[in-house]
């Protein structure tokens, strides 16, 4: 069993002047609080005898007086803070993390060594290309990479984000649809989607249709043709779903969509499961985005930064976002003549830092090992799903791909909730699955356990899901009053958004 | 594979235990045309030391990144980042972790959060700050959504011209698709080269729905931002200001002490690595009034069972994952390591370090600009500048050639970005340059004018 004792509460310490009678406080004071008037973390070399002042030479009248409460502290000190918040994180290098539609799966410690080598870390983004070579063609090859994996045509790193690639794929999809002068209003999405496609859908302009899974988990091809009109502009898939199920008609709903000149758009939230298994672009995919922090295994980073590539048919490319790369007979530059492009999402050109991770990473796997990796987050997922069956029985009877929804009787047996559960699994030393999501099964369990978790690991899960369920039963105090062996106990967040305090301020 | 702990024992038995065969019996149920054509054609897997080799030498062909002394700003600023800052970032249980849902599981990331919450009210004088935002140009696109928000009957954008040419892109981009917004752009001063004031007071009306100005701009000037939000507010508008060089925020006058409504920016010059321009981190701070409308995750102070202090994410309801369709914004995660990365850097500088480096910033590109003058270089315009000052050169492009052969980068042409000023060379000057290399770039300059 994975252990729990490797997060340690720390004790405040007797002298903090922070500490109040009245007002208990967790184990770090904030940084503001450590402040002492005076105290600098920060050396600059000294000025040449003489200068003006910046102050003078920009004018009393354009400068602020102070900077007040900001921190004062020296250079220990404030490593010492934040390496202390450190410890009260959960962390995938540390603990089994299988947070569903999250894919986190190891991140290789070499990648962060060099996305930091002075020839990526130390470019400017306006060096001129001629001077840049190598990150330019890095960036193509990772084009390349993502063209070949998905089975798409053209491919654009710009987007920051998975989020940021959706609205991308959209405002592309209703450039596409006004180039050829029709305008569509609306975009289905299934009931089962991330939150983040409807969300897109109201940016991009588009009304949503909301389309209805079957009882066994999955979109019929037949549900979308009823839903279908001339006033579709496409469909967001996320495929595999969010039950985790491979969408078994995938390939008629691209013809569904495509008969009536629809864009099927497919979210490669779930990519971790296709590797080398089945290609968007042979389900009919005109479009899928990417999360590079996910199947691509660059640090989630406590919520990002990730990068949101999009891939395209052939059709979508003259609409890609600006900046494209291109490659001309004097190396690789820009391209700035492109009057169909949707244009610019963000300053610049991409979360390079992260494309060199992600790059860094496929070229450790190649394409076997790529393969290897869907194929054993698959055995994993159904490993874990088979195994907790009894207690925990998968919501959908289709196969599970790379990650499995399950669901519990708990509720109504001994009135202990899911969430409660995921709060008990933390005292195990065990980051709970994503949970009541998707909002189609009651209480549900989303697990994702990646190709890089042990089977033993994957075992000490399944008794710690075995245990909880007899504490349930048994001893369910204990289950409700979880986490006990955390910094914290049950952090109340009705408190946080009825009365909101969103800073510190200085007292008094 | 390294990466993958499965020995052949373990794949079998787990098999057996589910009841299966083969690995490829696991996805037996994907149509069968779909696995046939599923072949990825990539090189064979690498070892970690041929993935370094590889990748060191393109390192190693971007001779811009090191070997030239460097002018280039224009939104992305060359600074000196801590070791402590790296020491920081590096911690895997920061790196490593996700969006802290469980709360008990993340009072690290939550509590950083929050201190860089706060780091950026502080330095806007604004009253609530988000966790952080993609950059600063969605950021920039995002406040003027959010204002959308805020006074959906209002019609007209007001950029100024003279805001970051990224962030005019990344704004009409993202109103693409909304209906009845109209983008206008507010020229800039030929002379001062500051936003235009008066031109600002002709469209300042009951259809203005919000201003956009950079601070400092993109033209370097610092821009009369108290006198551009006194005229937005009496048209009943919006004031929103973008920094791109957050140093400056250390010694110019906040923009929450001026007025402004929703504060903006890049935070890139806190800590964070060049990168080729990303990952960068935006910033996005407003009014408490304005708080539901605000786009992105929020950190908020709480308590445990035990009345200990805690922190978790809030006020959610504004978000995706709940409201969906209905949502302010459909951003899922921010940039939290780099914001970290801002919270430590920030906390290093302190009160009295940041406004001294920030106070050095603008020394050594004044004593740059006088050598220049000296030089017979002039500034292209007289407004006041803070580490970035435009020069009036002939030909900025024959300029560049000349300081290249020199090994200076010496800028960014402007006319790329503004087909009016075809005759200026946007030059940056950070505590990365030395009062030395001031006289090399002046004479390279003037050799490319010959």
């Amino acid at each position: 069993m994975a252990s729990a004792g490797r997060i340690v509460p720390i004790p405040v310490p007797e002298n903090s002047s922070t500490r109040e009678r009245t007002e208990p406080i967790a184990g770090v004071p904030l940084i503001f609080e450590l402040s002492s008037e005076g105290r600098r973390g920060t050396d600059l070399s000294p000025r040449a005898a003489g200068d003006r002042r910046g102050a003078e030479l920009l004018g009393a009248e354009l400068c602020r007086e102070d900077l007040p409460g900001f921190p004062e502290l020296s250079e220990p000190q404030v490593l010492r803070h934040f390496l202390r918040l450190s410890q009260l994180n959960f962390a995938q290098a540390l603990q089994f993390y299988p947070l569903g539609s999250c894919t986190m799966k190891y991140n290789p410690v070499v990648n962060d060594e060099l996305a930091a080598l002075p020839g990526l870390a130390g470019l400017h983004p306006a060096t001129p290309a001629h001077l840049a070579q190598g990150a330019l063609e890095l960036i193509a090859r990772m084009e390349a990479a993502l063209a070949e994996i998905t089975g798409m045509d053209g491919v654009s790193l710009h987007p920051a984000a998975g989020a940021q690639g959706e609205l991308t794929g959209l405002l592309m999809i209703r450039a596409y649809h006004r180039k050829r002068g029709e305008v569509r209003h609306k975009v289905i999405i299934p009931d089962t989607a991330h939150g983040t496609n409807p969300a897109s859908c109201t940016l991009a302009g588009f009304e949503v249709i909301v389309a209805k899974s079957n009882k066994r988990g999955y979109l019929e091809a037949a549900e979308v043709r009823r839903l279908m009109s001339d006033d579709v502009a496409a469909m967001m898939v996320t495929n595999p779903n969010t039950l985790g199920i491979f969408e078994p008609e995938i390939q008629e709903i691209a013809a569904a969509l495509h008969e009536r000149g629809a864009m099927l758009y497919l979210d490669g939230a779930n990519m971790n499961a296709l590797l080398g298994v089945a290609k968007p672009g042979h389900m009919g995919a005109d479009i899928v985005q990417l999360n590079l922090h996910k199947s691509f295994s660059t640090p989630h980073g406590g919520g990002g930064p990730g990068a949101g590539p999009v891939a395209v048919k052939k059709h979508l490319e003259p609409f890609l976002p600006m900046p494209r790369l291109k490659n001309t007979d004097a190396g690789y530059e820009f391209d700035a003549e492109r009057p169909d492009s949707i244009g610019r999402m963000r300053s610049f050109h991409n979360n390079f830092g992260m494309i060199v991770r992600a790059y860094a990473y496929t070229l450790a796997l190649g394409g076997d090992g790529l393969a290897m990796a869907s194929r054993l987050a698959i055995l994993g997922a159904n490993y874990v799903r088979k195994r907790l069956q009894p207690h925990f029985p998968s919501a959908t009877g289709e196969p599970s791909m790379h990650e499995c929804v399950l669901s519990h009787d708990l509720e109504k047996r001994a009135d202990v909730s899911t969430l409660e559960i995921a709060k008990r699994l933390l005292d195990f030393g065990i980051h709970p699955p994503t949970i009541y999501f998707p909002l189609v099964v009651p209480g549900a369990l989303m697990i994702e356990p990646t190709e890089t978790e042990s089977k033993e690991i994957l075992d000490s899960f399944v008794e710690a899901m075995e245990r909880i369920y007899d504490e349930a039963l048994n001893d369910p105090e204990r289950v409700k009053n979880a986490p006990q062996t955390l910094p914290v106990s049950r952090v109340d967040e009705a408190l946080a958004a009825r009365k909101p305090i969103l800073r510190w301020e200085k007292k008094g | 594979m390294r990466f993958m702990p499965h020995t052949d024992g373990d794949v079998a038995a787990m098999l057996e235990t589910i009841g299966a065969k083969h690995l490829d019996d696991l996805i037996a149920h994907v149509p069968a045309n779909l696995r046939a054509s599923a072949t990825i054609k990539l090189d064979r897997g690498r070892s970690e030391a041929e993935v370094v080799h590889e990748i060191s030498a393109l390192a190693d062909r971007n001779t811009g990144a090191t070997g030239f002394t460097s002018f280039l700003g224009a939104g992305y600023y060359r600074h000196y980042v801590p070791a402590a800052v790296r020491a920081v970032i590096a911690r895997a249980e920061f790196a490593t972790s996700y969006t802290p849902y469980q709360a008990e599981a993340s009072q690290g990331t939550t509590q950083a959060i929050f201190e860089f919450q706060t780091l950026v009210t502080q330095l806007t004088a604004m009253e609530v700050a988000n966790a952080s935002m993609y950059d600063g140009a969605s950021a920039a696109a995002e406040a003027v959504l959010m204002a959308r928000r805020l006074m959906p009957k209002r019609q007209v954008v007001a950029m100024s011209r003279a805001l970051w040419p990224d962030y005019r892109a990344t704004i009409r981009t993202y109103l693409s698709a909304l209906k009845g917004l109209e983008i206008v752009e507010v020229p800039f001063d030929d002379v001062t080269g500051a936003t235009d004031v008066a031109a600002l007071d002709r469209i300042a009306n009951d259809q203005l729905l919000c201003t956009v100005t950079g601070y400092p701009n993109a033209l370097g000037i610092v821009e009369p931002l108290g006198a551009i939000t006194e005229m937005t507010h009496r048209a009943g508008a919006l004031a929103i200001s973008a920094t791109a060089e957050g140093i400056a925020l250390g010694l110019l006058r906040a923009p929450g002490d001026l007025g402004v409504d929703i504060a903006v920016g890049e935070g890139q010059s806190f800590g964070l690595p060049l990168q080729f321009g990303g990952p960068g981190v935006g910033f996005m701070a407003a009014r408490t009034i304005h708080l539901r409308q605000m786009p992105g995750r929020l950190v908020g102070q709480t308590r445990d069972r035990d009345g200990r202090r805690a922190f978790c994410l809030t006020l959610n309801t504004r978000e995706q994952h709940i409201r969906r369709e209905r949502a302010t914004s459909n951003i899922c995660t921010n940039h939290s390591l780099c914001a970290l990365a801002a919270t430590v850097y920030l906390s290093l500088m302190g009160r009295s370090g940041l406004r001294d480096l920030a106070e050095r910033n603008v020394e050594l590109s004044h004593q740059a600009a006088d050598v220049l003058e000296r030089a017979g270089i002039r500034r292209r315009f007289s407004g006041p500048f803070f580490n970035e000052f435009a020069l009036k050169v002939a030909n900025p492009e024959a300029a560049l050639e000349a300081a290249e052969r020199k090994q200076i980068l010496a800028g960014v042409a402007l006319g790329s970005n503004y087909t009016e000023l075809s005759d200026a060379l946007l030059v940056s000057v950070t505590e990365m340059n030395r009062g030395d290399e001031f006289g090399r770039l002046a004479a390279a300059i003037a050799g490319g004018q010959r």
